[in-house]
């Protein structure tokens, strides 16, 4: 079933690690840390349109079905992970889950809030059986910031936090992060700018002195800003007659209209060759300053020092953020574009709209949306078109979240001669769960999922743990939110369920078909 | 993906498995030891204790994948894989998939050309279930034409979007085809379409019979637990099951020697940047001599196994010529494997320039060795890498499991730095002058319509 295999690409995939149909998960396991130097140093441009569907905070495991290359994207992947949670913090998921305690509130310590001398804030997550740190942070403000004609501004700053930074040029800082045994990631999303280090704790001082100069003295010298600039438009230039990349360009164009998140976070080969390193350094002063700024650290190390390693690293900042203001934008829905490849498969995308994070019928959408195509092998899709016909190998929905913009998105990809049924069966699905919504068998078995499978997806590592616990920060949703979340999963009601499904299922979608044209049915 | 990002990543894979499919030293050195036994039956058990959380992986590892395949059923092994979620004689089909999710677990399962193994991650609560559902489904599949024919369909779309809908891995399949002349992992682990398209319900159940049996699996349970009680579990469980005949021993054709310069060319309108990769059979843990497999994996990433890397730092960083440039071995597989070097061109540089400033690195490599140095960092970078597996609860039970499955055992895990320590830059230096001959190697090229021909 769901597969991993070290199918075809095989001379170059070791034995048992592509995860074919993955939940990003094993393929991105392996992944992980180990490409963490190399990123942005690839030719790497993902297209990413609406697929790095995180729910930010919530099932960010899930969010990578079918779209394991997107666990290239380091500090993002290291959200993805599973298993091998520190003990205080899943064990306070897995007691709600069996309810054998009851006492749950006393656990809310588990989580520290540490505030530094200079004021910085941080949650903490103390952990000392292994001897190491992880730490993630964002600044507020991604790619949606790039100034018009800078496309990619933001993803090309992000590759050069390792090349030069303090006195050390780009040679030095390396060498110098090595020999300290500490990985470095940053990565551009649409709404923040991320980082992420993860050391030894016995080298941890030398970690954080690289990791502050990285972040506040980055030298963006002009031979890296330009071999880097040359990687990213390699990489544009290799996908530009992809089928997939060209569809998505023309799908984000289609959904978003002129929105920035419209735009290629990478930029264009025009967009790009204008970057200067004034500009770089221009945002790099306005992005990273401190009232933008949301930090978690997980492992080896104790509130007191933290605060002090806290004040170091990010304590010289400037204190505001100067942002453009991004405007939130709705889906420009029921219109169908289909975009003509001779190819052996048709990949069929639909757009519904979404849900805000801070709405009200929240996780009665994220209910719905895992019955009807989440990542259980047991969804409706997934049955109908899977199981039932075979059809397909993957077939999801997922819950698009970003801060100005949400949707509800469901792939799949089939042989093109049965393309035009395939499309029919997941409409079938999609207006039988508008119509009806869900069961309360359905749903109270989805409960139990959603509630049991925080621990292993969002909390099963060191990284894990310190990238959902900024996720929690980003949303506001507070320091007591994981002993808050199941309550609020077991709270919702059928009745609010069938009123999420109709409100998001109702609406025509944007329907996007790549590959042959669409045989008339 | 684009060609060059592709084998990038699938390069940086392949380093990650083999760092951590190597393993840490004191892998649970705060927590239980490592616990090793045989059930009745002959299954054998690892439980690899980690009190860090309350969650436990456990996998069944079967010593059975694609390169066992009888000849002209290419693909059974995994279309197998996809076999065992239906249904059993004790559970309807998806009922297991519900149990687990109804726990908040997850599953999932892979196949490889040595092994095939199924996993679930869940409370150790559950483990006792877990166990009773995959020891169930060991011998207790209904396996109808129905059944059969709807999940062909699955894997024929599996292979339309895994390999056919994309240049490169359709490059990759032929290249493979090409490395290997003899030896079984020239064919792919999905298969050849038109043999997938008649695999049908006798050989699927020839397969099972012969395969799916306790005395050809690994258990591995790595987490919340304590070896005596998984025993326990085990031997009520899985113990139940009768142990089947014996297999013969996994051998299988090997390569005969090379002697030529084989290339392998692609064009395609959806490629518009040149990529190469070049290839060589070498031996892999199983079959090296001692010591040679480590000297191999120092070797990739010293030669081309990060940015610190010769072929990163001369390539891309002060020639400006490349995109991307790298190396890799794939160390943990049955018989003999691959060493792989790779590398795009960025601005004007031609792919050639790419491929020729590759070759110079590894004629230097061969001919003046590694510096103390680059030895020492490898060396540090590897032990890093132990520590930080120690996170990753099913970082380990993939370790040990495909360790088990490529004749491995639990020693040879636990020896493994030791043995990384003890290689010498001498060592380095003899493997790259033995194995990497360029007029004796396999490369495949991805290139863009208009540059055919030229």
């Amino acid at each position: 079933m769901m597969t991993r295999l070290s199918v075809g690409a095989a001379p170059h995939l070791p034995a048992g690690i592509l995860s074919p149909y993955s939940d990003g998960e094993r393929g991105a396991v392996i992944a992980d840390f180990a490409d963490h130097q190399r990123r942005k140093k690839s030719a790497s441009v993902v297209p990413s349109p609406l697929l790095p569907v995180t729910i930010r905070g919530e099932v960010p495991g899930r969010a990578m079905r079918g779209g394991a290359d997107l666990g290239d994207h380091w500090p993002d992947a290291i959200a993805r992970r599973r298993i091998a949670a520190l003990r205080a913090l899943a064990t306070l998921f897995l007691s709600i889950l069996f309810l054998v305690l009851p006492a749950l509130a006393a656990r809310a310590t588990d989580i520290q809030q540490v505030t530094s001398p200079k004021g910085i804030n941080a949650w903490l997550v103390e952990d000392h059986s292994i001897p190491i740190i992880a730490i993630r942070f964002v600044f507020d403000g991604g790619s949606t910031q790039d100034p018009a004609g800078r496309e990619g501004l933001v993803n090309l700053m992000t590759g050069l936090f390792d090349e030069g930074a303090g006195d050390l040029d780009s040679e030095a800082f390396q060498t110098r992060l090595d020999d300290a045994g500490a990985e470095m990631g940053f990565d551009a999303a649409r709404d923040g700018t991320y980082g992420a280090m993860r050391m030894l704790a016995e080298q941890k001082d030398a970690a954080f002195d690289l990791l502050r100069l990285a972040v506040t003295s980055p030298r963006f010298d002009q031979a890296p800003i330009d071999r880097i600039r040359a990687q990213i438009l390699s990489g544009i230039i290799a996908s530009e007659r992809d089928p997939n990349t060209v569809a998505q360009t023309k799908w984000l164009r289609a959904i978003y209209g002129d929105h920035p998140y419209s735009r290629p976070d990478q930029g264009t080969k025009d967009s790009i060759a204008t970057i200067t390193a004034a500009d770089l350094a221009a945002f790099h002063k306005a992005n990273f300053a401190r009232s933008g700024l949301h930090v978690a650290v997980v492992g080896d190390i104790d509130a007191a020092t933290l605060k002090q390693k806290l004040d170091e690293v990010f304590g010289d900042l400037p204190e505001k953020q100067l942002l453009q203001p991004v405007a939130d934008t709705e889906l420009k829905l029921g219109q169908q574009l289909e975009v003509d490849y001779d190819l052996p498969q048709t990949s069929l995308q639909f757009a519904y709209p979404g849900v805000k994070r801070d709405a009200p019928d929240f996780f009665p959408a994220v209910l719905m949306n895992q019955i009807l195509g989440g990542g259980t092998f047991t969804s409706r899709l997934y049955d109908e078109v899977r199981e039932k016909r075979g059809l397909a190998y993957s077939i999801d929905s997922n819950l698009v979240d970003h801060q100005h913009s949400n949707a509800l998105i469901i792939t799949t990809a089939t042989r093109s001669d049965r393309a035009a049924e395939t499309l029919g069966i997941v409409k079938d699905v999609v207006k039988k769960m508008a119509e009806e919504g869900p069961t309360e068998a359905e749903l109270d078995a989805t409960k139990k999922y959603m509630v049991g499978s925080y621990a292993i997806s969002n909390l099963d590592s060191s990284s894990a743990i310190a990238a959902t616990l900024v996720e929690l920060q980003l949303d506001n949703l507070g320091i007591d939110y994981v002993q808050r979340r199941a309550a609020l999963i077991n709270g919702v009601t059928l009745d609010q369920v069938k009123a999420a499904a109709k409100k998001l299922l109702t609406p025509a979608p944007a329907i996007m078909s790549i590959g042959p044209k669409l045989e008339a049915k | 993906m684009t060609s060059s990002t592709r084998r990038l990543r699938a390069a940086l894979l392949t380093g990650a498995l083999v760092i951590v499919a190597s393993g840490p030293p004191a892998l649970a050195a705060d927590d239980g030891k490592v616990a090793n036994f045989l059930l009745n039956n002959g299954m054998e058990v690892v439980v690899i204790p980690d009190h860090r959380a309350p969650i436990v992986t456990h996998m069944v590892w079967y010593k059975i994948g694609s390169a066992d395949e009888p000849p002209g059923k290419s693909g059974i092994a995994h279309f197998f894989e996809h076999l065992m979620f239906k249904a059993t004689t004790n559970h309807a089909a998806g009922e297991f998939d519900r149990a687990i999710s109804a726990i908040g677990g997850s599953n999932n399962a892979f196949t490889s050309y040595d092994y095939t193994a199924f996993h679930e991650t869940v409370a150790p609560s559950a483990l006792g279930e877990m166990m009773s559902f995959e020891a169930d489904r060991m011998r207790n599949l209904i396996l109808t034409d129905e059944v059969i024919k709807t999940e062909r369909d699955v894997i024929l779309e599996e292979r339309r979007s895994r390999i056919d809908s994309n240049p490169q891995a359709v490059l990759d399949e032929e290249v493979d085809a090409t490395l290997w002349q003899s030896q079984p992992y020239r064919i792919p682990v999905i298969g050849w379409m038109q043999e997938m398209e008649q695999l049908n319900r006798t050989d699927a159940v020839a397969f099972y019979d012969k395969y799916y049996r306790p005395n050809n699996a690994v258990l591995i349970v790595a987490g919340d637990v304590e070896p005596d009680a998984v025993k326990a579990l085990a031997e009520k469980t899985y113990g139940k099951v009768a142990r089947g005949p014996d297999l013969p021993p996994r051998i299988r054709p090997v390569e005969p020697e090379q002697n030529t310069k084989r290339t392998v060319t692609l064009t395609d309108a959806r490629v518009s940047v040149p990529s190469f990769s070049t290839q060589w059979v070498v031996p892999s843990y199983h079959t090296a001599k001692p010591g040679e497999a480590e000297a191999l994996d120092l070797l990739a990433e010293i030669l081309g196994g990060g940015v610190r890397s010769r072929l990163y730092q001369q390539l891309v960083v002060k020639q400006g010529i490349a995109a991307s440039a790298g190396a890799f071995f794939q160390g943990s597989m049955l018989d003999a494997t691959n060493f792989t070097v790779y590398g795009a061109p960025r601005g004007d540089a031609k792919l050639s320039d790419v491929e020729a400033g590759v070759d110079a690195e590894i004629a230097r490599i061969s001919k003046d060795g590694v510096t103390a140095e680059e030895l020492d960092k490898a060396k540090a970078r590897y032990v890093r890498a132990m520590i930080f597996a120690r996170d990753k609860q099913d970082e380990m039970a993939n370790l040990y499991g495909s360790q088990l499955a490529t004749g491995g055992n639990v020693k040879d895990i636990q020896e493994w730095p030791d043995r990384i320590r003890k290689v010498t830059a001498d060592e380095i230096k003899a493997a790259a002058a033995r194995y990497l001959l360029l007029d004796r190697s396999t490369t495949g090229y991805l290139l863009p319509q208009q540059q055919a021909g030229n």
